[in-house]
């Protein structure tokens, strides 16, 4: 006889309860987050760890690791462990940076644009096929070299700007099938507005589409970071994961055998993905109830 | 009177900018009082969901009016206190990510937040014993761990919630067992004696002849007959009536095939265009411009 | 004899465990007999029609013979049965409209289909087969797409019995269709057997009324088991399983009304089939149910060709 009293009144928080129960138990999600939340502590508080600086040259040139240098150090006897706790901290900041404006944007046009139809839908349409034709790594070169001051903020910025196309694409289709389902109808009939049916009807639907979404665009705002990078466009100081992984391949690491340069921020943003992914798939299981029981 | 249809058409644009249209719906004019049920019977493509969407709002005409209760038809939340509709798939009527009670949530949210939520509880509960669910077995429960019948029900008590006047069933029973489908159908006959009216749309025949007071059916967007059940049935005028009725499969007899239409009724009467008043009641489209 | 099934058992694999589909089903089908299988939702008639022609990825034979014609079936062997699809056993899918390649036009897509059975196309005999069933022939240089439901329908029907295969299995194939359009394609399958393309049939529908204009036979399975089995005219008229009978009386015919005869659906919901409960299936729907029902009943002749698996019966 209590079952009602707690579910219905209180629907959403129960939902909200429930997904937590159901989230500290799945090891995919618990594993990814780990992994991501471990980079990026290790992002930020590194930092503070190390004396230090990221581009100081030292002393001891081309060291493997050692107790003094723990990743070792660079053909200029650059601490690679100085670089790498910076680079994280950079890395994590562009792909957040970039990957958040990108993803908003994609949501909003998608869900407008896949929810309303009609002529809202041409528009919105033709703008996504405007942006996403053009060269946008072009356009980036060309703005980030114009741009005197260059810090990661910005660069996030004008990644964003550029890469929320191909979600505002894939999320419309989505919105697009869901809105034919009935429940959609159902809830036009409860009383509820555009709005609410979009956030509470088909979002959840697609809750992990959305953060798979996201996800990749952190990984693509990281990757098209390091292409500017590679070009000597990246920011005007400091260090990121790309930078470091660019300049190991400028001065043959590989062929040196200084693997120690390269397989750090190699490895880290491939973990930062990675992890992400798994996390992607621990988390559908959480939001899809029939995934869930096992 | 309380739902009218006045000559109603919907034409649909399909393909890029709407270069061509389609007519799914051609001046249809019917009405529906509270107390009876009304059968909707057409096969695939004879615009009759259209018509249920477009009495719930969901699709705007093209031309005509709808009026309920004298007022034009539009959506809205007054209006959805009021006229309410259940479709053909419960599976996709309820959001599968939430527990299927949500839907009695939202009707609490929109139309009852003043009501303490003790109170509600017993509402829901006295509705979900309305249309024979034991609330304990369904309450709490995820879409897909109850029966399609279980939903089909529970979406009927969400009805009750509500101050309903008219119901829109749309296919309800056709994704049901024979042996549950039945009990839904009797539900929605009940309704009647709560004064409801009730639009039942199906492309099933025999329901449509067991539950309904009114009988119309549709060809290609038009209304070929309608008039009371017992003699679109027992007495079919149209062709296209009739060649449907023979084409049911019946326990207790063979399939035999439509005899040929006699002289058209509009020769001998007079008429022309629209519907014929075949009898009291009973009204029937030319043939002749129908099945041609 | 055509078809010879014993004791068949299918398991279907899901993370909760095994759900029993089949469980011990027996029966036969005689030459030239079409057999109506019914049931509700969930009842194992689709999991019988599927497990005599392709298993898929969850299915699990778990034990049971089919015998065709004489041989056995190697049902549980996916690549041994090649030999069989099509040139023995056919199906025509509850889809037909998803069964066809949309990017090729018919009658390239049958020469294909055909060739990789190690078949030539005879255009003549196609053509005369198109015709039985009342398909114009320009069908043939179409699209799928350009075909009503029920053209698809009966197109995938002729392309199936092409080879004149023993048996047929039909899954729902008039579910979809408007009821005209199943007139048509009910009498073309009835045309099919008489013309002997295909010796016997299995006509898998959830519609008693249709199958009763079809089928020599009627088989209706309760719960992954045989209820009932019986001539059709007997199966409609006299039922004898309590089942058989309830449902029977759930179906509004044209001509009853509510406001004249009320009918009564089935209470209740059929058991799951994870961890059914011992004795007789029915046994908690059922208004006849007693005590020897904790047992499960055999399935006995009570008439010649007439089985009934219930103690009352």
């Amino acid at each position: 006889m209590t079952t009602i009293q707690e579910t219905v009144p209180r629907e959403r928080e129960g939902v909200r309860r429930e997904a937590l129960h159901f989230a500290v138990r799945n090891g995919k999600l618990m594993a990814g987050l780990v992994i991501v939340l471990a980079l990026l502590l290790l992002g930020l508080l590194g930092p503070l760890l190390v004396d230090a600086t990221p581009n100081e040259y030292g002393p001891r040139p081309m060291s493997p690791p050692t107790g003094e240098h723990w990743l070792g150090t660079t053909t200029f006897g650059q601490d690679i462990f100085a670089q790498f706790v910076y680079g994280l901290r950079s890395t994590f900041a562009v792909g957040v940076i970039g990957g958040g404006i990108a993803a908003v944007i994609g949501m909003a046009v998608g869900f407008a644009a896949g929810y309303l139809g009609g002529f809202v839908d041409e528009v919105l349409n033709m703008l996504t096929n405007v942006i996403l034709v053009i060269p946008t790594l072009a356009v980036l070169l060309i703005v980030n070299a114009y741009l005197g001051i260059r810090s990661v903020a910005v660069q996030g910025l004008f990644i964003g700007l550029t890469q929320w196309p191909w979600a505002a694409r894939a999320i419309r289709a989505q919105t697009f099938s869901l809105r034919t389902r009935e429940f959609v109808d159902l809830a036009r009939m409860s009383g509820s507005g555009t709005w609410r049916i979009i956030a509470r009807e088909i979002a959840p639907n697609m809750s992990s589409y959305l953060f798979m979404t996201f996800i990749l665009l952190f990984g693509g705002s990281v990757l098209i970071a390091s292409s500017l990078d590679f070009i000597g466009l990246g920011p005007t100081e400091g260090v990121s994961l790309g930078l470091m992984l660019q300049n190991a391949n400028q001065w043959s690491a590989l062929q040196l055998g200084m693997w120690w340069w390269f397989v750090p921020p190699g490895a880290a943003i491939t973990a930062i993905v990675g992890a992400l992914y798994v996390a992607n798939v621990g988390l559908d299981e959480v939001f899809n109830p029939k995934l869930r029981e096992t | 009177m309380m739902l009218r249809l006045d000559h109603v058409t919907k034409v649909f644009r399909i393909g890029a900018f709407g270069g061509r249209t389609v007519t799914a719906v051609a001046d249809v004019s019917f009405d529906v009082v509270p107390g009876e049920v009304v059968s909707l019977i057409g096969e695939s493509g004879s615009g009759k969901s259209t018509i249920g969407r477009m009495i719930l709002g969901l699709n705007p005409a093209t031309s005509g009016t709808i009026t309920f209760d004298g007022r034009p038809a539009r959506s809205g939340k007054e209006y959805y206190r009021h006229v309410q509709g259940i479709f053909q798939d419960p599976f996709s009527s309820f959001n599968p990510v939430f527990k299927a009670d949500r839907v009695f949530a939202m009707i609490k949210e929109s139309y009852r937040p003043d009501v303490p939520a003790r109170e509600w509880d017993e509402r829901v509960r006295a509705a979900l014993r309305d249309v024979r669910l034991n609330p304990d077995q369904v309450l709490g429960k995820y879409p897909h761990q109850l029966s399609g019948g279980q939903l089909q029900r529970l979406l009927i008590a969400r009805a009750l919630l509500l101050d309903i006047k008219l119901l829109v069933a749309d296919e309800i029973t056709s994704m049901l067992d024979a042996s549950t489908r039945i009990d839904v159908l009797n539900l929605l006959a009940e309704l009647k004696t709560r004064g409801l009216g009730v639009l039942y749309i199906t492309h099933d025949l025999s329901l449509g002849n067991y539950l309904a007071e009114r009988t119309i059916v549709l060809r290609k967007g038009t209304v070929v007959e309608m008039g009371p059940t017992g003699e679109v049935f027992g007495g079919p005028l149209h062709p296209y009536t009739r060649e449907l009725l023979s084409a049911v499969p019946r326990l207790h007899q063979e399939w035999t095939d439509a005899e040929a239409v006699e002289t058209c009724l509009y020769h001998e009467r007079g008429a022309s265009g629209g519907l014929l008043e075949a009898g009291p009641g009973h009204f029937v489209a030319c043939a002749r411009l129908t099945t041609c | 004899m055509s078809l010879h099934v014993s004791e068949l058992e299918v398991h279907y694999r899901t993370l909760r465990g095994d759900v029993r589909a089949l469980d011990g089903m027996s029966f036969e089908l005689g030459d030239g007999e079409i057999l109506g299988l019914v049931g509700e939702s969930g009842c194992g008639k689709s999991t019988l029609g599927k497990a005599l022609i392709r298993m898929d990825g969850r299915m699990r034979h778990v034990g049971g013979r089919v015998v065709l014609d004489g041989r056995e079936l190697p049902i549980a062997d996916d690549r041994a049965m090649n030999d069989f699809r099509f040139k023995e056993v056919s199906l025509i899918p509850q889809y037909a409209m998803s069964a066809l390649n949309p990017t090729r036009k018919i009658r390239k897509m049958v020469g294909e289909l055909l060739r990789s059975r190690g078949a030539a196309l005879d255009v003549a005999e196609l053509e005369r087969r198109m015709d039985q069933v009342g398909l114009p022939r320009e069908v043939l240089d179409r699209y799928p797409i350009e075909l009503s439901g029920g053209m698809k329908q009966r197109m995938v029907m002729v392309i199936s019995t092409l080879l004149d295969p023993s048996l047929l299995i039909a899954d729902e194939v008039t579910s979809a269709l408007d009821v005209s359009t199943q007139k048509a394609v009910a009498r073309a399958l009835l045309g099919f057997r008489d013309s002997g393309y295909v010796k016997s049939m299995i006509f898998v529908t959830h519609d008693i009324a249709l199958t009763h204009h079809i089928a020599d036979t009627i088989m209706v399975m309760y719960a992954g088991r045989l209820a009932e089995k019986a001539p059709a005219d007997v199966l409609v008229k006299a039922p004898r399983h309590p089942y058989t009978r309830l449902l029977i009386d759930a179906l509004p015919e044209v001509g009853v009304r509510y406001a004249e005869r009320r009918l009564e659906g089935i209470a209740g919901s059929p058991p799951s089939l994870l961890d059914p409960p011992p004795g007789c299936r029915f046994r908690d729907r059922c208004p006849l149910a007693g005590d020897e029902c904790a047992e499960q009943p055999p399935v006995a002749e009570v008439a010649p060709g007439h089985y009934v698996a219930c103690w009352k019966a």
